[in-house]
């Protein structure tokens, strides 16, 4: 199997990491449209760049610091004004039954 | 089990809250037990267009802490997104170090028998943002994000502890560190420390080695259970290993939760991607670049550490381990307790000065030795006074007490209590010479050898004591009396 | 006078100095609204009485001869991927239809202290993703030049509301090109700042090491004035460059100073990509400028050709975590009767998420997974970081490059929204100026045989964007191709 197509299995493994349900139609469509692009992406490996550095950012600046002094927050009102669902002191979502979620 | 030879393997990773005021990234104040989600600022609630800026103070408590655990600083750092789904982080990502920490490749000594000590290798000690919390009811969760943000530590050892004591050991003496270095208020009860140690086991076994699955114990947030968690982990692979034999080999570690109130570790439901977290360099942070100046400058907060100074109050001061092992549990405390004993108090007297009446009273104000009001030179002062027997231990107490209330010096409080020993030697053979004129029947038996001796002598001595009102020096008097009797 | 004809500068003296009122020339530009925006549909959303009361402050403010900022009463839109608390900030998203953000951002509140009036805000692409505006999940926007045709995105409706004059200038965000096509498609002159010249805060991220905010304007002039507006540092944006590295400047003083010993570089092996009648337009530009003295040299940039690839990669990976916020969690559409938690995320997602933002999403998290990460997202930083080697090389010979802001005027409506490629493609000459983090600005330079606007894009070097506005000042001055419609 080329690495550089996507096949239907692997879309919905990255639609599951993406936490996207996308339909089988959906799938179908971006297996073909992801391949296209990743079989036009393959043209980077043209390049040698054995001896380059990645370049994540074109910023001549370094540690950006703040003091540690306390800012307003919001307050709970504010802080849940745009909640889909709230009691007015917590956020609410369905009940959380795995507790490995987290780090 | 018994015929099992067995080696115990934990690395453990701990997080540690730092003791900035406000939020990693941004300036949220850090508030115990507020009200739910009023902590919360678009920055650390993921508003679209938020944006992140570090704090100072918590980048230089995490060199600072890495420099003390002896690692490699860092001169070039930067942040990563850690991505995964949770409703506790609001933006999907947490923001953290992953392959450039902070510091690396240190270690920790940590006590592990009278005099004796061990060093645990650290592997990399970083800087995360913390997420929110979830809590569970009976139909749904509810998420405060008011943790959200709040910046951590975390310090990952090699697995070269043998034994849940050692795990234990270790997390003490780290909390000792971080609070010596004021980098963390360590308050295990604010969960301002929190425990994975990575447990497995080797076994011996018809001349080979086995070893069992590496688990991950999430969920310890006490020295205790931290230890039993370990323990039990132990003789949980152990009986484990006897059922399926299974050993360790690369996909099946596995996470387990402790369940404090049944003393079980826990198998946790885990989703199959939950481990690929896509880790990227975060473009909304710059890099961090430690110069020699600013590490010089970080580094001036540093100061002895626990261990050394424990040592060093063993070995130049002669006190035993435990009590030196109290006095450095903080380090005010620690350093009051040194500056009383370099100002000329006895080194033992101070000791138990403090670790008695002193702590029992620093708790009941809710406050350290240190804070009592009593300056470590008014402490050597009133150590003087009783080793000179000028006043009686029981009155030292008393007037340590009193100079929590009082700036005099304790000369002039034993003074004002009347509180200085009789130690004038013709006053007390007169006063002596009267109570034995007074109880003769008392004499007689004392200088018999018989079953009254020892009851008959006390009270004579009990006699003089209440005629002075407690101020005379007790081995004067004692002195006194054993000649006189004699002479009888 | 006809007050939609000004420029910002125009008005924002004859404000200032009493001539016209604020308050007119914002019921001239509320007029315009109505009169063309339904068939335009530059707006998502308008503010006419917040504007007109502001409008009312500010004369008031010059008739009591108090101090007014250097946008006094000028009408402004601003693009709606931009925190405002006012209305609503939808990136033209339905998963954000109904967000209210509680904060501006940094540059909406500098457009504020400057006394502008916010008129609305305007279409896009959704979440920026886009070269035509044809993804936004809320409206279409058409190109005031030919309603049958795109305006050019992803600031589709920022670009058509400053050329059908519906306002002064816009605000504006460019990631790929969202500037500087739009303002090619538009007729109208479109400035990208050097990244980090301008706050992101309130910016809604989409590639976050590439968003830069910038203006739309009438003219070159309006650019300088709007970015004397919205330039320095943020202490909210840890990207946003310091005054000692960047320091701020008086650009909209320094526009007219003509540019001494200009060299112009031009990379011919570009021009093939381009549509003949663009070529031809941009190489009449160039003599121009060789008339009056510039010195053009020819050369290479050899992996320019990359820079879609490598963007495509980049942009992507990072807006596939950009966007994992919009989760129905904590704000935004949330699916009715979610199953279980987890379904309030990709429910939630997929039923409000438009189809190039999943997708753009999908292969950023493809590119960032398990197994894929060196071959796809390190390759294309390392790929970056060769891009940016061209531009620095070319800037050691040369004060600008030179080159089409587009290869093509701007195309039917439809005509690529069933191949994504054939639409990324398209963005060949804007994305690799935000993958090097330069400026670069796109000004009309003249019009193909529909009558379609055509635009020359200048590429300086970090933070020459005084000299990089004084050379689009040459050419404008010498020129007569800005053209707003009716």
């Amino acid at each position: 199997m080329d690495k550089k197509k996507i096949n239907i299995e692997q879309v919905k493994q990255v639609a599951k990491l993406a936490r996207l349900n996308l339909s089988e139609a959906e799938i179908a469509q971006f297996s073909t449209q992801m391949s296209d692009i990743l079989q036009y992406v393959e043209k980077l490996d043209r390049l040698d760049t054995a001896n380059i550095e990645p370049l994540a950012h074109c910023l001549p600046v370094s540690n950006c610091l703040r003091e540690d002094i306390v800012k307003p927050s919001l307050g709970t009102e504010k802080t849940l004004a745009n909640a889909p669902d709230s009691d007015g002191q917590f956020f609410i979502v369905p009940k959380i039954l795995d507790e490995a979620g987290g780090p | 089990m018994s015929e099992l030879d067995y080696k115990i393997i934990v690395g453990l990773e701990i997080h540690v809250q730092l003791a900035t005021r406000t939020k990693m990234f941004c300036g949220c104040e850090l508030v115990f037990a507020a009200e739910p989600n009023s902590r919360v600022c678009p920055v650390c609630l993921g508003l679209p267009g938020a944006l992140p800026v570090m704090n100072r103070q918590a980048v230089e408590f995490a060199i600072l802490t890495a420099s003390a655990l002896n690692c490699k600083i860092a001169e070039f750092t930067k942040w990563d997104r850690k991505s995964y789904y949770y409703p506790d982080l609001p933006k999907n990502y947490q923001i953290s170090q992953y392959d450039l920490p902070v510091g690396e490749n240190g270690f920790i000594e940590i006590p592990i028998a009278e005099g004796q000590t061990k060093k645990i290798r650290i592997l990399r000690v970083h800087l995360e943002e913390d997420a929110g919390k979830n809590l569970h009811g009976e139909n749904f969760s509810q998420v405060d994000l008011n943790r959200a943000g709040t910046p951590l530590m975390e310090i990952v050892t090699q697995p070269d502890m043998n034994s849940p004591q050692e795990v234990s050991t270790l997390a003490v003496e780290l909390q000792r560190i971080v609070r010596f270095l004021g980098a963390s208020e360590a308050d295990m009860q604010k969960g301002h420390m929190r425990f994975e140690p990575n447990v497995n086991v080797v076994i011996k076994k018809d001349g080979s080695e086995f070893k069992t699955p590496i688990t991950e114990i999430k969920n310890l947030n006490s020295f205790k259970a931290l230890e039993k968690g370990t323990a039990f982990e132990v003789k949980r692979q152990l009986n484990e290993f006897l059922d399926s034999g299974e050993v360790a080999k690369s996909g099946n570690k596995k996470t387990f939760g402790w369940d404090d109130t049944r003393g079980v570790t826990v198998l946790q439901r885990e989703k199959e991607e939950a481990h690929d977290y896509r880790y990227f360099p975060d473009p909304d942070l710059v890099p961090v670049v430690v110069n020699e100046k600013w590490l010089a400058d970080i580094k001036s907060g540093l100061c002895e550490l626990p261990l050394a100074m424990q040592k060093r109050f063993t070995a130049d001061y002669s006190l035993g381990d435990y009590d030196a092992g109290v006095l450095t549990a903080d380090k005010d405390t620690a350093l009051f307790f040194d500056n009383a004993v370099k100002a000329g108090g006895d080194a033992k007297r101070i000791c138990n000065f403090i670790t008695q009446t002193g702590l029992k009273i620093a708790n009941e104000k809710g406050c350290r030795v240190s804070e009592l009001g009593i300056s470590p030179q008014r402490l050597a002062e009133l150590a003087k006074l009783l080793d000179a027997g000028t006043v009686s231990a029981t009155a030292a107490a008393a007037i340590f007490e009193k100079m929590t209330q009082s700036d005099e010096m304790p000369q002039q409080i034993a003074e004002s209590l009347n509180l200085i020993q009789k130690s004038d030697a013709d006053e007390l053979k007169k006063i002596v010479d009267d109570v034995i004129t007074a109880n003769q029947q008392a004499v007689e038996d004392a200088k018999c050898d018989g079953k009254k001796t020892k009851k008959a002598y006390g009270f004579l001595m009990g006699q003089v004591m209440q005629k002075t009102k407690g101020t005379a020096n007790p081995q004067i008097v004692a002195k006194i009396m054993d000649e006189r009797l004699k002479s009888i | 006078m006809q007050i939609l004809e000004l420029t910002c500068r125009q008005l924002r003296d004859k404000i200032a100095g009493g001539e016209v009122k604020s308050v007119d020339a914002t019921t001239a530009v509320f007029e315009q609204i109505e009169k063309h925006d339904r068939q335009i549909g530059a707006y998502i959303s308008t503010f006419k009485e917040q504007a007109l009361a502001k409008a009312k402050q500010v004369d008031e403010k010059i008739a009591a001869k108090k101090p007014v900022g250097l946008l006094a009463g000028v009408p402004i839109a601003i693009k709606d991927n931009m925190c405002t608390t006012f209305g609503a900030t939808t990136c033209a998203s339905k998963i954000l239809e109904n967000f209210h953000s509680p904060y501006n951002a940094t540059a909406v509140e500098k457009l504020l202290a400057a006394d502008a009036v916010i008129v609305g805000k305007t279409n896009l692409d959704e979440f920026a993703m886009g070269s035509s505006t044809e993804n936004s999940g809320l409206k279409k926007t058409v190109n005031p030049h030919d309603f049958s045709r795109v305006p050019g995105g992803s600031s589709g409706g920022a670009a058509a509301a400053v050329a059908a004059k519906m306002c002064f200038a816009a605000l504006s965000s460019d990631t790929g090109g969202s500037i500087r096509q739009p303002a090619s498609f538009c007729g109208i002159a479109g400035l990208k700042p050097t990244y980090g010249r301008v706050s992101r805060y309130g910016l809604v991220a989409y590639g976050s090491s590439l968003d830069q905010i910038g203006p739309l304007a009438k003219n070159v002039e309006d650019c300088a004035l709007l970015l004397d507006v919205i330039a320095g540092h943020d202490e909210k944006d840890s990207t946003s460059v310091d005054e000692k590295t960047a320091p701020v400047r008086d650009w909209l003083s320094a526009v007219n100073n003509k540019p001494q010993n200009l060299k112009i570089a031009i990379v011919p092996e570009l021009f093939k990509g381009a549509d003949g009648e663009v070529v031809e337009s941009v190489k009449k530009a160039i003599e121009i400028y060789k008339s009056s003295g510039a010195e053009i040299i020819e050369i290479k940039m050899p992996h320019f050709d990359y820079a879609i690839a490598a963007y495509y990669l980049i942009a992507t990976a990072e807006a596939s975590s950009n966007l994992a916020r919009y989760d129905g969690v904590h704000y935004g559409h949330r699916t009715k009767n979610p199953a279980d938690y987890i379904e309030v995320y990709s429910k939630s997602r997929d039923e409000a998420l438009g189809d190039e933002v999943k997708r753009r999403i999908m292969l950023g998290t493809y590119a960032l997974s398990s197994g894929y990460y060196d071959a796809y997202y390190l390759k294309a930083l390392k790929v970056r970081n060769l891009i940016r080697s061209d531009f620095t090389a070319a800037f050691a010979k040369a004060d600008c490059i030179v080159m089409p802001t587009s290869p093509t005027t701007a195309f039917k409506l439809g005509e690529k929204t069933n191949d994504p490629l054939q639409m990324y493609l398209a963005d060949i000459y804007t994305i690799a100026v935000n993958l090097a983090g330069v400026p670069g600005i796109s000004i009309p330079c003249g019009f193909d045989k529909n009558n379609l606007p055509i635009g020359l894009q200048i590429i300086a070097p970090a933070f020459a964007e005084e000299k990089l506005l004084q050379i689009a000042m040459l050419f404008e001055n010498k020129t007569d191709f800005c053209k707003t419609a009716f």
